[in-house]
């Protein structure tokens, strides 16, 4: 099964939720006051912010420079706080 | 064998706790997650007490889990991963299953209080298991109430501060040593500021599943922006600085030999910690200034009996 069912007969018994991952139905990047955006002349490919993403939106790129995937980023600012070259600036939505 | 590492850069890029879950932007919780389901090599099977990360990361229909995850009540983590680690025994005998490792996440209140006596219980019976305690430093799910996690000081709202009490009058408890009561082959303190350690300390853990040892015990710092009341972004700098002022102790107890594994030398002023938190901000007034120095005492015995104790070939 790839999709969930419409009709709740076709439920899974149980509370069973048995498609992995379904959360990314859900685009938690509405969340968001501040975007994260990386210079990439700055970053030193340390993976800091990769890792300590709660939401996986850093995107580690093939040769482990980063980018952002807004589809999820709640905005939080960790990923510009754990920086050590201060490569990703947060701005804020909607201003210039 | 799960692999060591000495670079971020060498761990794998696939992640198996996914985007999309309602934890609250920069909440501490998943960076752990995300490097035990990694680190911990082969087929697994999470057991999630009730709190945040289990309410948070399960709103159905909807599971940020891509491996197999149960539910269970607040009390008993422990003993519904003594079962299935019985299940599973049962399983490999009669139909040849896989070995599942099993991975046990519980809240400071799901852990120190509520479900304390079936931790105590499965530990003592010696189940192969791998349980981490995910310590927020109070029941954040149903809206920060205190528990046996909370530090002496801490504003919670059950606890707070104002004239009557100064935030929680009582000591945080010390998990980890009635886990080494238990005298289990591996226990050890994680930190999402230092992931490879974190990571390293978990690929051991599988190692030792892998051989039958178990069971193993992780107790993680775990920073709450909004139970903390502090920005969202500074969850790492303060794990950081919890470690750097010495108030964290970062260390790993293995077959009951002790080994620190970040030697904080120089510790910076428990004030720079405090500051940045809400839960604490009271502390720095003149007339709760018995308080912090109520901190500060234990923050020094607490590292000397460390240091103490790691000079032993084994404390159990
Ligand atoms: C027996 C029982 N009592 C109370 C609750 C309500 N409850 C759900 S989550 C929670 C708090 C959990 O705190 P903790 O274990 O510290 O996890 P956190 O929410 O902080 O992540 C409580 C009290 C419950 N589910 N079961
Ligand atoms: S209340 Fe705290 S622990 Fe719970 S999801 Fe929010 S930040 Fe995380
Ligand atoms: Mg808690």
């Amino acid at each position: 099964m790839d999709r969930w069912p419409s009709k709740w007969m076709d439920l899974p018994i149980g509370g069973v939720i048995n498609i992995p991952g379904t959360s990314t139905w859900v685009k938690t990047g509405t969340w968001r006051s501040h975007r994260p955006v990386v210079d990439l002349d700055k970053c030193i490919k340390c993976l800091m912010c990769w890792v300590s993403c709660p939401d996986n939106s850093i995107i580690r790129l093939d040769d482990d420079y980063v980018d952002v995937d807004y589809t999820y980023c709640k905005g939080c600012g960790i990923c510009a706080n754990v920086c050590p070259t201060k490569a990703i600036d947060m701005i804020e939505e909607g201003g210039r | 064998m799960a692999r060591q590492i000495r670079r971020l850069s060498e761990i794998p890029r696939e992640e198996l706790f996914v985007s999309g879950h309602g934890l609250c932007a920069g909440c501490g919780i998943p960076p752990m997650v995300k490097i035990a389901l990694k680190a911990v090599d082969g087929p697994k099977v999470v057991v999630n007490a009730t709190g945040c990360l289990e309410v948070a990361t399960t709103l159905y229909p909807h599971t940020a889990w891509r491996v197999p995850w149960v539910h269970n009540a607040f009390e008993n983590a422990a003993a519904t991963a003594s079962g299935i680690e019985a299940a599973l025994k049962a399983l490999r005998r009669k139909k040849n299953w896989k070995n599942y490792k099993i991975i046990v996440f519980g809240g400071d209140g799901g852990t120190f209080d509520i479900g304390l006596q079936s931790l105590s219980g499965a530990l003592e019976r010696g189940h192969k298991f791998i349980y981490v305690c995910y310590d927020n430093e109070a029941y954040m799910n149903t809206g920060i109430q205190r528990s046996g996690a909370t530090p002496v000081g801490a504003a919670t709202t059950t606890s707070p501060a104002g004239s009557v009490i100064p935030g929680k009058p009582e000591n945080k408890k010390n998990l980890m040593d009635i886990v080494l009561a238990h005298r289990i082959p591996y226990a050890a303190t994680i930190n999402a500021a230092y992931p490879v350690d974190m990571w390293n300390k978990f690929a051991k853990a599988s190692d030792y599943l892998e051989k039958g040892i178990g069971p193993i015990f992780f107790h993680y710092y775990s920073p709450c922006p909004v139970g903390w009341r502090m920005d969202s972004s500074l969850s790492i700098e303060i794990s950081r600085l919890a470690v750097q002022t010495r108030l964290w102790l970062l260390y790993e107890v293995d077959h009951g030999k002790i080994k620190i594994n970040v030697m904080v030398r120089k510790p910076k002023p428990i004030e720079e910690y405090l500051k940045l938190q809400g839960r604490f901000r009271h502390l720095l007034q003149p007339e709760n200034s018995h308080i912090v120095e109520r901190l500060k005492r234990y923050i020094e015995n607490n590292w000397n009996r460390l240091l103490k104790l790691a000079e032993l070939d084994s404390i159990y």
